[in-house]
């Protein structure tokens, strides 16, 4: 006999936060499966909503693209504030 | 019987049920099907517990003797405690334990529903607070009932074994002595005949979903609530009190 | 020379404290000791749940009733958080539930001691806990991510388990005589099996260094057998209760404790299985398994009729 399917939870803390990873669990199906994050994930309120989705379906990228997928952001500094430069005087920009 | 006495009554038996029920999950603990749902059963334990202690501590408010929860729950005898059948029974299979628990959990909620508008503040504000958990026990067990009807053969007919063998205590549920009566009639209490017409619709239409049925009660098994238990109480006091009955007055 | 090359690779990662991710390349032999710690951590957690468990419906208080189901409860977590970490390294739960079934994985030792009265509750939660706990946090820091993660999360809700153990017993130690002893007792019985908990010394200890390298492990099982008898020491000074070693002493010029020779006969018997305990234990998970399996096949049966319904009404 097989496991039931393993599910990824997600947890959002509070209101206005984004859900983020918690952890795994078993699950026959969805509804049991957010039944079960609630009840092994959220047993000391750490959340307010969840999300589940069953392992097989998360696509993750491969650590061996991490340099060609990653990397190029590295060198694009003038995509934030500090690359420009703004004589002190000027406040709150 | 004075209305005092009354409302003590009606208080320790709403106490004893959850405290007994939560006992009876709390066996599961670590035996369980599967991880996730022996911390399901846990959880439920654990709320009603909290709700056992809640109505414990009002009646020793209520009795003003200077009593605390754990001597209602640890030094009162079978005779004098009030909780229904249905709840002390063996947990025996997961179906039996479903089973009682969903019977339980659908009278559970409907009871606290009504019991939320209760002239006794202290009833109402304990009733307001255990809803929301018991809204999720009767999703949890309601949720297995369709899984275990509706699954395989086997799962279906251990179900309706447990439902078969059940179904004798479901009639105390709703059965009325002179302390509802009077309850009732201060506008504290709950009215269960209302109660029993809404759970046996619930109950029927959710059964026909599972392919499960509710046999036609023919006789009902009853004195729980008066402090005439099955055999089965005994014992869980005998674990239960073990402690406190060993070593009178220790504390712990 | 490239698998030489990937090797030092991996190890340079290790070195500067960088994370393990399920993905990334990682030696066999590096998968193949966390696969057997991780899941030996989480069959102990739910093993572990067993001696505990034995004491619910005689809990003799309310409160101490919820504490200690909240307590045997947050095992089953942490049993699960772990298999899941494990999950990640691509070994399923139920072929880690069929080692554990089968005998063939290990758990800890120290569950396969009887749990005789209240105290050892409490003793369980002073010493056992606190052992474990000794050994998890620096588990917290461990190179590979899913297991550093679920120690974090483990530990953060373990920090209760050790003083409501703690509790039990300074309550106990105010009580009667009777109560007194009881502590006493639980002591003198879980006090070995628990410095044990640490595993062989360090010389006896074969994966330790290669472990240790990986930072799977970052403290030697002698290094933090001492820093537990230390704190534990000081601990049991409070509470009122002998620490049942003649040996125990504190030794000025090393700015320790010493101790007595562990009995370690009796350590590699309770490992090879022939604890007081050690058959009940596995017969009690085996039997809940077992008698779940048409519980959890019905689910799946039923999981599958409703998505198939779904499919057709679409």
């Amino acid at each position: 006999m097989k496991d039931w399917p393993l599910w990824e939870v997600f947890i959002r803390s509070k209101q206005g936060l984004n859900h983020i990873h918690a952890g795994s669990l078993h699950a026959a199906d969805a509804e049991m499966a957010i039944e079960n994050a609630r009840d092994v994930y959220t047993r000391r309120n750490e959340g307010i909503s969840i999300w589940v989705v069953e392992s097989k379906h998360v696509k993750a990228s491969n650590p061996e693209d991490q340099g060609a997928l990653f990397d190029p952001a590295d060198n694009k500094i003038y995509r934030h504030p500090t690359f420009y430069v703004l004589p002190d005087e000027l406040k709150h920009m | 019987m004075t209305k005092k006495e009354a409302l003590l009554k009606y208080t320790l038996r709403l106490a004893d049920n959850a405290s007994i029920l939560g006992h009876r999950l709390g066996e599961w603990c670590g035996h369980g099907p599967v991880l996730e749902q022996d911390i399901a059963m846990t959880n439920i334990a654990l709320d009603l517990i909290g709700q056992a202690r809640n109505y414990y501590q009002y009646a020793a408010k209520l009795e003003a003797a200077g009593k605390t929860e754990d001597d209602y729950a640890y030094l009162r005898d079978p005779l004098d405690y009030y909780n229904l059948l249905l709840l002390e029974q063996p947990n025996g299979n997961f179906a039996h334990s479903i089973v009682r628990q969903y019977f339980f959990d659908i009278f559970h909620y409907l009871f606290l529903t009504a019991l939320m508008s209760s002239k006794d503040k202290q009833l109402a504000a304990i009733a307001e607070k255990s809803i929301k958990e018991v809204t999720y026990h009767k999703k949890w067990s309601g949720d297995w009932i369709l899984r275990l009807g509706d699954g395989t053969e086997l799962s279906n007919e251990k179900m309706q074994t447990a439902i078969n063998v059940l179904q004798t205590y479901v009639g105390e549920l709703f059965l009325m002595d002179e302390v509802d009566e009077m309850m009732v009639k201060e506008n504290i209490g709950v009215d269960l005949a209302p109660i029993k017409e809404e759970w046996t619709r619930i109950v029927q239409e959710h059964f026909t979903e599972a392919k499960l049925k509710l046999p036609d009660a023919t006789w009902t098994q009853k004195g729980g609530k008066q402090g005439y238990h099955s055999e089965h109480l005994g014992y869980i006091l005998a674990d239960m009190q073990y402690l406190q009955r060993t070593y009178p007055g220790a504390v712990w | 020379m490239k698998d030489i090359n990937i090797e030092d690779q991996f190890q340079a990662k290790i070195d500067a404290e960088i994370k393990i991710e399920p993905k990334d390349w990682m030696p066999d032999e590096y998968r193949k000791t966390l696969i057997r710690q991780i899941s030996q951590h989480a069959h102990s957690e739910i093993v572990g749940m067993l001696p505990e468990g034995n004491w619910i419906t005689r809990a003799p208080t309310l409160r101490r009733k919820a504490a200690l189901l909240a307590k045997i409860q947050d095992e089953a977590g942490h049993g699960l958080y772990l298999y899941s970490a494990a999950e990640t390294l691509g070994v399923a739960r139920i072929d880690m539930l069929n080692d554990l079934h089968s005998g063939k994985a290990k758990y800890s030792s120290i569950f396969n001691y009887p749990t005789l009265t209240w105290a050892d509750m409490g003793t369980i939660g002073w010493l056992v806990d606190g052992a474990a706990i000794m050994n998890q946090i620096p588990l917290c820091r461990c190179s590979y991510g899913p297991y550093s993660r679920a120690m974090i999360r483990v530990c953060k809700e373990e920090s209760f388990h050790q003083r409501q153990g703690y509790e039990i017993l300074l309550t106990m130690m105010k009580g009667t005589d009777a109560q007194k002893r009881m502590v006493q007792d639980a002591l003198n019985r879980w006090w070995w099996p628990a410095i044990s908990m640490f595993g062989p010394n360090d010389a006896e200890s074969p994966h330790s260094k290669q472990s240790m390298a990986w930072k799977i492990k970052r403290f030697s099982n002698d290094d933090l057998r001492q820093k537990f008898i230390d704190v534990t020491a000081e601990q049991a000074k409070i509470l009122g209760v002998t620490i049942p070693d003649p040996e125990l002493k504190w030794n000025e010029e090393r700015g320790h404790y010493d101790f007595g020779q562990i009995n370690w006969d009796e350590f590699w018997e309770v490992v090879k299985g022939n604890g007081p305990c050690n058959r009940e234990r596995l017969e009690a998970r085996r039997q809940a398994w077992e008698e779940g399996a048409w519980v959890r096949e019905a689910a799946t049966v039923y999981a599958e009729k409703k998505a198939r319904k779904n499919q057709e009404a679409a």
